[in-house]
């Protein structure tokens, strides 16, 4: 009785405070949420934006914990199953599913029955979506291709490559200018699976690559052969800096600031430490990745950063409040702007900020990729056979030779996992 | 009051626990130990061995396999470089003991400022293994690194030590070997505190002096010291995880893995779904351990039994 009675306290107390957001139902009770957005940038984004939230909510009592991003990858299976938050950040596709194979995520597909999110969100259902249920909602995603040095391309006389041959050529010229023509740092062994992704995309498509992360086919196949053998010129050619295996994808960083690495096959975050380093826009552009196969339809890897309801959660209202409020137009349109994460809002509806490689990036993924959005190599791949491969991508651009070997073995891997 | 009503008996009877006061006594000092013992030690080493038998993900259903992850582990190559390696640390890990020795005889004299020398080779120990990690890693470097400058003085070409799969365990061991030898010389001082002068005086009217003093003399007197140096030597050499981890993470390609660092990336780590096959490799590691283990507490015994 007592609650009822706050309840409807409460709501009046809404009603009256925002008429603005009249139809809310009121919340009350606690919400826990725990985010992964450990870094400075997207931490303060998030802050603000769960205190907007709770300004809404007035008799919410909200509690938010910021976990380290990669300490997060490991604890949320404890908190999951333990001492279960709300509201939890995660990612999308393959990269969930071990929790909800394991029903710690709660079946939100009656979100995705609302026009509000079928309409916009239409383009990331795919990748929320695992038995034909979805499960969670995703918050921001973002491009992945080649970042340049505009001015080392301009110095040698170089333009953006339109296919594998001109990518080739221009990598002669930058090697015989003393450069390497890419930078790399594969110590944490998941840079090496971004080039896999891009030269499996255009060498074999979407579908073979995807057919793949199911094991439908078998790495030793000659298709996968023929990916390795394009990485293999490139590797032959001395495109990429020499000991990768020591650096982090950031110390790899400094080779492409100081111009020793005219280039870099990354994500849209690196663009952020590329300008605190000191280059211009003038300095850095943006291509896509060339075309390989001219058979095969363009495809672009988008990894995609997600809100989850645990199914443990006490207060699934508030939370499915919460997860309708984060993919909310305007809210998307804030969350992603250049001053906070400085990314691609996942809402139709939301505008792209205007930053030249958002607008870019934005352009290629919704005109230029008709062959399909993958997520990453580790995000699509279970988990176990990402760990297994990634590693054998980074023996193979150390030791190429060893090319049979790597492959036979994750053939076995892959027989092991799939079964 | 009541002995006088009862003056059969000599004393008034006496509660259960005074009765038995000296055997139970003991045992109640101990049980905090115990139990925590039990709970924290004793009762987990017993929960991986039956883990060790399932296919379990850590979050679901678990299902017994019996000794299917065994059975895989003989076949698996990522686990047979990581035993080799284990090995490897085991052997050149006790480079630290003679290394120790040879600092701590070194600093064992009365001169000015002797206190601050010791502090100084002392030093590498106090800070964390994660700083002594990250200064190799530096100092490994192939352009930039110390280690490549110094090769440059003799013409030699730099080499990748961290980046090389067949130079990289030996760098990381070097890397540990620094404050390891550390711990080993600061044992080796305190024993030879305790060096008896009159032996020393006695056998140099004998003649003694240089290696033989040091091998019948002093080394002899110097084993307690020996012994625990042995023993935090080996237990190291098995724990070494922190630093493979900050320097090279297992890497390149899994070539610098140690059986601890591998259960950790097959059960725990970002990709580590297999709790089973982890606790399987934990077993190994535990048996190899027990070796040592049992091996420690006999010479204790013996030691005991000797007095």
């Amino acid at each position: 009785m007592r609650s009822m009675m706050k309840a409807s306290v409460a709501a009046l107390a809404m009603a009256v405070a925002s008429q603005s957001f009249a139809e809310s139902h009121a919340l009350s009770g606690d919400l826990k949420i725990f985010l992964d957005t450990s870094n400075p940038a997207p931490r303060a984004t998030m802050e603000a934006m769960i205190a907007d939230f709770a300004e809404m909510h007035p008799d919410l009592n909200i509690e938010t914990t910021v976990i380290d991003r990669e300490a997060y990858k490991t604890q949320i299976r404890n908190f999951l199953t333990a001492d279960s938050p709300d509201v939890a950040t995660w990612y999308a596709a393959n990269r969930m599913k071990p929790y909800v194979d394991a029903g710690l995520f709660e079946d939100v597909s009656d979100l995705w029955m609302e026009p509000e999110i079928a309409e916009n969100l239409a383009s990331t259902k795919g990748a929320m979506t695992i038995d034909g249920k979805q499960w969670g909602v995703p918050y921001t995603y973002y491009q992945w291709g080649i970042y340049y040095r505009k001015d080392i391309y301009e110095e040698l006389g170089l333009s953006e490559p339109s296919n594998w041959d001109e990518m080739k050529s221009n990598c002669q010229a930058i090697v015989d200018s003393g450069r390497a023509c890419y930078t790399i740092g594969t110590k944490f062994l998941w840079t090496a699976g971004g080039w896999f992704d891009y030269l499996n995309l255009r060498t074999n498509g979407f579908d073979h690559h995807m057919s793949l992360a199911a094991g439908e086919i078998k790495w030793t196949d000659d298709s996968v052969r023929q990916t390795f053998a394009n990485w293999r010129e490139l590797i032959d050619m001395g495109a990429f800096v020499e000991n990768h295996q020591n650096y982090s994808w950031q110390e790899a960083l400094p080779f492409m600031v100081n111009g020793d690495a005219a280039a870099y096959l990354m994500g849209n975050f690196a663009v952020a430490p590329l300008r605190e380093a000191g280059l211009t826009d003038d300095q850095l552009d943006f291509y896509q990745f060339p075309v390989i196969n001219p058979d095969v339809a363009l495809a672009e890897d988008a990894p995609t950063d997600t809100f989850h309801i645990p199914a443990n959660a006490s207060n699934k209202e508030a939370a499915r409040e919460f997860l309708r409020y984060v993919v909310s137009a305007d809210v998307q349109t804030e969350i992603n702007n250049g001053s906070n994460l400085g990314q691609l809002p996942v809402n139709a509806a939301a505008s792209v900020d205007d930053d030249k490689f958002l607008n870019q990036g934005f352009e290629m993924l919704s005109s230029n990729s008709p062959g399909g959005v993958a997520q990453f190599f580790d995000r699509d791949y279970p988990a176990e056979m990402a760990a297994e491969a990634m590693q054998g991508l980074q023996e193979f651009m150390v030791f190429p030779d060893n090319l049979d070997d790597i492959l036979a073995r994750l053939d076995k891997v892959q027989e092991r996992v799939y079964k | 009051m009541s002995s006088t009503a009862r003056p059969e008996t000599h004393r008034a009877p006496r509660g259960w626990y005074k009765r038995n006061e000296i055997a139970v006594t003991p045992w109640l000092f101990l049980a905090p130990a115990i139990l925590f013992f039990a709970v924290y030690v004793i009762i987990p080493i017993f929960q991986s061995i039956s883990i060790s038998f399932y296919d379990w993900d850590g979050l679901g259903e678990a299902t017994w396999v019996g000794m299917d992850n065994y059975v895989e582990l003989m076949d698996d190559r990522a686990f047979e470089v990581s035993l080799w390696n284990n090995m490897k640390w085991l052997v050149f890990y006790l480079l630290a003991i003679p290394g120790g020795l040879f600092i701590a005889l070194f600093l064992n004299q009365t001169v000015t400022g002797i206190r601050l020398y010791k502090s100084l080779f002392f030093f590498p120990f106090v800070i964390s293994q994660v700083v002594v990690g990250l200064v190799f890693s530096w100092f490994y470097l192939p352009n930039e690194g110390l280690l490549s400058a110094m090769l440059g003085w003799f013409g030699v070409e730099s080499v990748n030590v961290l980046g090389d799969p067949t130079w990289a365990t030996y760098g990381i061991i070097a890397a540990g070997l620094w404050p390891q030898t550390a711990y080993c010389m600061i044992l080796y001082l305190t024993g030879l505190n305790a060096v008896d002068p009159e032996q020393v005086e006695a056998a140099r009217l004998d003649g003694a002096k240089g290696w033989r003093m040091l091998w019948y003399v002093i080394i002899p007197q110097l084993k307690p010291a020996t012994f625990i140096a042995f023993v935090v030597t080996i237990i190291g050499a098995l724990r070494s995880f922190d630093l493979i981890s900050i320097m090279t993470n297992g890497g390149p390609f899994g070539q610098t893995r140690v059986l601890s660092f591998y259960m950790f990336e097959k059960a725990l780590s970002e990709y580590g779904f297999r709790m089973g096959y982890g606790a399987a490799i934990a077993v190994v590691l535990f048996l190899i351990m027990l070796v040592f283990i049992a091996y420690f507490l006999f010479s204790m015994w013996r030691e005991e039994q000797g007095r």
